[in-house]
């Protein structure tokens, strides 16, 4: 076990690296012209590109440039040329906004993906499972920040109007530390809005794995012995299934706080993270995008090994058998 | 975002050599001919995949309806004192001066010009949701075949050939897969704004429609590449490439005549899937101000101008949502009609 972890945390300091160096040159080099104007925005002075030129070591050899972004970054010393805010101070102020965006989020379709799976599952190509699949394909069918926008007009805005009272905020975001009771309010669309995809994904993954995994030997002598359908969904396929829709869970997770939420940040006007890049794409206002792209892939790699090393301790096939595996 | 969802792997056991066999191999009939015969019997998909294709041809309609329906282009703007007439009355078309609804553009007219009403801007709506759903299925189409003609050269060669190019090929992938999708498309998408991009003698402009094609088709590269090398890997082992070794092939003509052929049904199984996430994508960097940039149309921005609007005319939003919307269920559905077809013992399952 401790050689498998060291060899997975091994892979994720090489892959943290080159996605460093990949993002690196992603906005200083690969791209045509000048990187000093690039970093400047839209219209910006002869002597602000000179600053920058001077600030980023434009004009050194291109290893010595990527050491000056590096430090820049992770020393909080970036700043946008537009805002003339500190990048990370600005990434540190959303970042609770996303967390709870995400975290709510992966907790509810995680529930549900899980329960309507099992439902489908149940009877399946019955009435209701058909339903459910029909309803998933369509959830999965839909832009998040279009059904996110409608959503908040309809039921945060319009609905507001007609009852004459908010049952829904129209968009933004209470501080947990303010106001409990307004921080939940404000997060239950954002969430639903978020959520609806992967419930669609989940339920029908959910439900083909417990399918499959009902066809196998151990599942026909648990109810040869007499245990009933639900008995024998809940105690032993649901195991064996979740592991893989575990997994995936983490990763979807980390995915969605690096770059999911933005979409659905922008739409509720919740001013995370998220939001901050997404209004610096504006300006083409690259530090803030620069930053937030390597730390969104940074969490995301981080996350990858701490599910990877969860799956081997709870699957011990895995552990023994990495390194050649496909995957 | 389905192109996270789509983050579990899709894991295909080698079902083109053996399904002639399995299927009877006495009635003579041939996998893909097997396959046609299923499809055809799966009538949701073939609806849905004619909704689609109906969808495709009105947009390629498009300077049809321009020129002789609506008598407008896309972004052909009116000044504030032309109007248009409904039900024999003259309406300003970017609304009242004054009232309740002033500056109110108009909506739906049902009928030739303004057929969806007009937008912010004074431009037909359904002028430039089809000029948008052009420009929308051709990225999200040719981006779903670039990625496929990548992810078939990386996931053959890597996993044909093992050793340094495997690593070399699997490392790099997961690298980009590291990078959350949108936020992958959204760095690239604003790194390459400015500029363009240069590669060697070819230069491609800050605001060409290729730009998006190639960065969707770098972030979904890994996701059909890597399935496609585990099919590989598990053909190296089987007979008949033995028996093209021991026939004296080479390694590229047996990578070339005896794998690629047998990958022919995964890339059709994946295509129409990648194309509705290529579009999903689209609209969603569209959306943000990194995809197709202004004044190309695509559904994305339409989106945008729309949301921004949504309190006065909330319909601008609604329009082309429903487009992307219905566009990415028909090839969902049918894609999933492709998979049953082309794999029905269902051995296609979601596996990390």
């Amino acid at each position: 076990m401790a050689r498998f972890v060291i060899r997975r945390l091994a892979s994720a300091v090489f892959v943290l690296f080159a996605v460093s160096v990949l993002t690196f040159l992603i906005f200083n080099v690969i791209p045509n012209g000048d990187p000093a104007v690039r970093m400047a925005g839209k219209q910006p002075t002869e002597r602000q590109i000179e600053g920058i030129r001077e600030e980023w070591d434009f004009d050194e050899p291109i290893p010595q440039q990527y050491l000056t972004t590096m430090k820049k970054l992770f020393t909080g010393d970036m700043v946008s040329y537009f805002t003339q805010l500190n990048v990370l101070e600005e990434i540190k102020n959303g970042l609770p906004r996303t967390m709870a965006l995400a975290i709510g989020a992966a907790l509810i379709w995680m529930f549900f993906g899980v329960a309507l799976g099992m439902y489908g599952a149940l009877h399946p190509d019955g009435l209701r499972d058909r339903l459910l699949t029909i309803l998933a394909l369509v959830g999965i069918s839909m832009p998040v920040f279009w059904i996110g926008a409608l959503m908040n007009h309809y039921l945060g805005y319009e609905l507001t109007k007609s009852l004459g009272f908010e049952l829904f905020p129209n968009g933004g975001y209470v501080p947990f530390a303010e106001n409990p009771f307004e921080w939940l309010h404000h997060l239950i669309l954002p969430w639903i809005a978020l959520s609806i995809l992967f419930i669609g994904v989940y339920s029908q993954v959910l439900r083909s794995n417990l399918l499959e995994t009902s066809n196998e030997d151990f599942v026909r002598t648990a109810r040869a012995k007499g245990l009933s359908s639900r008995r024998v969904l809940f105690k032993h396929v649901l195991r064996n299934s979740l592991i893989p829709v575990v997994t995936l869970w983490g990763l979807d997770f980390a995915v969605v706080v690096g770059g999911g939420a933005i979409l659905t940040e922008t739409v509720f006007d919740l001013q995370g993270v998220g939001q901050y890049s997404a209004e610096a794409i504006g300006q083409l206002d690259v530090p803030p995008i620069l930053a937030v792209t390597m730390l969104g892939a940074f969490f995301v790699v981080i996350v990858n090994a701490i599910v990877d090393i969860v799956y081997a301790f709870l699957d011990p096939r895995i552990r023994l058998d990495s390194g050649e595996a496909a995957t | 975002m389905p192109e996270d969802a789509i983050a579990a792997e899709v894991e295909l056991d080698v079902v083109g050599v053996d399904s002639a066999a399995a299927a009877g191999g006495a009635s003579g009939l041939s996998p893909g001919r097997l396959a046609l015969r299923r499809l055809r019997r799966d009538r949701n998909a073939l609806i849905f995949g004619a909704i689609f294709l109906l969808l495709v041809a009105a947009c390629i309609a498009a300077p049809l309806w321009s020129k002789h329906v609506a008598h407008r282009g896309p972004d052909d703007q009116p000044s504030s004192s032309e109007t248009v007439t409904i039900d024999g009355e003259e309406v300003p078309i970017l609304g009242e001066f004054s009232g309740p609804n002033a500056g109110v553009p108009i909506g739906p007219t049902w009928q030739g010009e303004y057929f969806l009403g007009a937008d912010s801007r004074g431009r037909d709506v359904m002028v430039r949701l089809l000029y948008g759903g052009r420009n929308s299925l051709m990225i999200g189409i040719t981006a779903a075949v670039v990625t496929i003609l990548f992810g078939l050269f990386l996931g053959i060669i890597s996993g044909f050939l093992r050793g340094i190019t495997d690593t070399f090929v699997t490392r790099g992938m997961d690298i980009i897969w590291a990078y959350p999708a949108v936020l992958l498309g959204i760095a690239l998408g604003t790194a390459f704004a400015l500029g363009g991009l240069q590669i060697g003698p070819i230069t491609i402009a800050g605001d060409s429609l290729i730009l998006p094609v190639l960065i969707i088709s770098v972030i979904y590269v890994p996701y059909f590449a890597r399935p496609l090398r585990g099919q590989v890997l598990a053909m190296r082992e089987r007979e008949f490439v033995e028996a093209a070794r021991a026939q004296g092939m080479g390694n590229f003509r047996i990578m070339r005549s005896e794998v690629l052929p047998n990958l022919y049904s995964t890339a059709l199984v994946f295509f129409p899937l990648l194309v509705a996430n290529a579009i999903l994508l689209e609209s969603a960097l569209s959306f943000l101000g990194a995809g197709v940039r202004p004044p190309n149309p695509s559904w994305g921005t339409m989106i945008d101008e729309g949301v921004s609007r949504i309190i006065t005319a909330p319909y601008l939003a609604i329009v082309p949502g429903l487009m992307v919307v219905l566009t990415v269920l028909s090839l969902n559905v049918f894609g999933e009609g492709v998979r049953d077809a082309l794999d029905p013992r269902g051995k296609l399952r979601l596996k990390t």
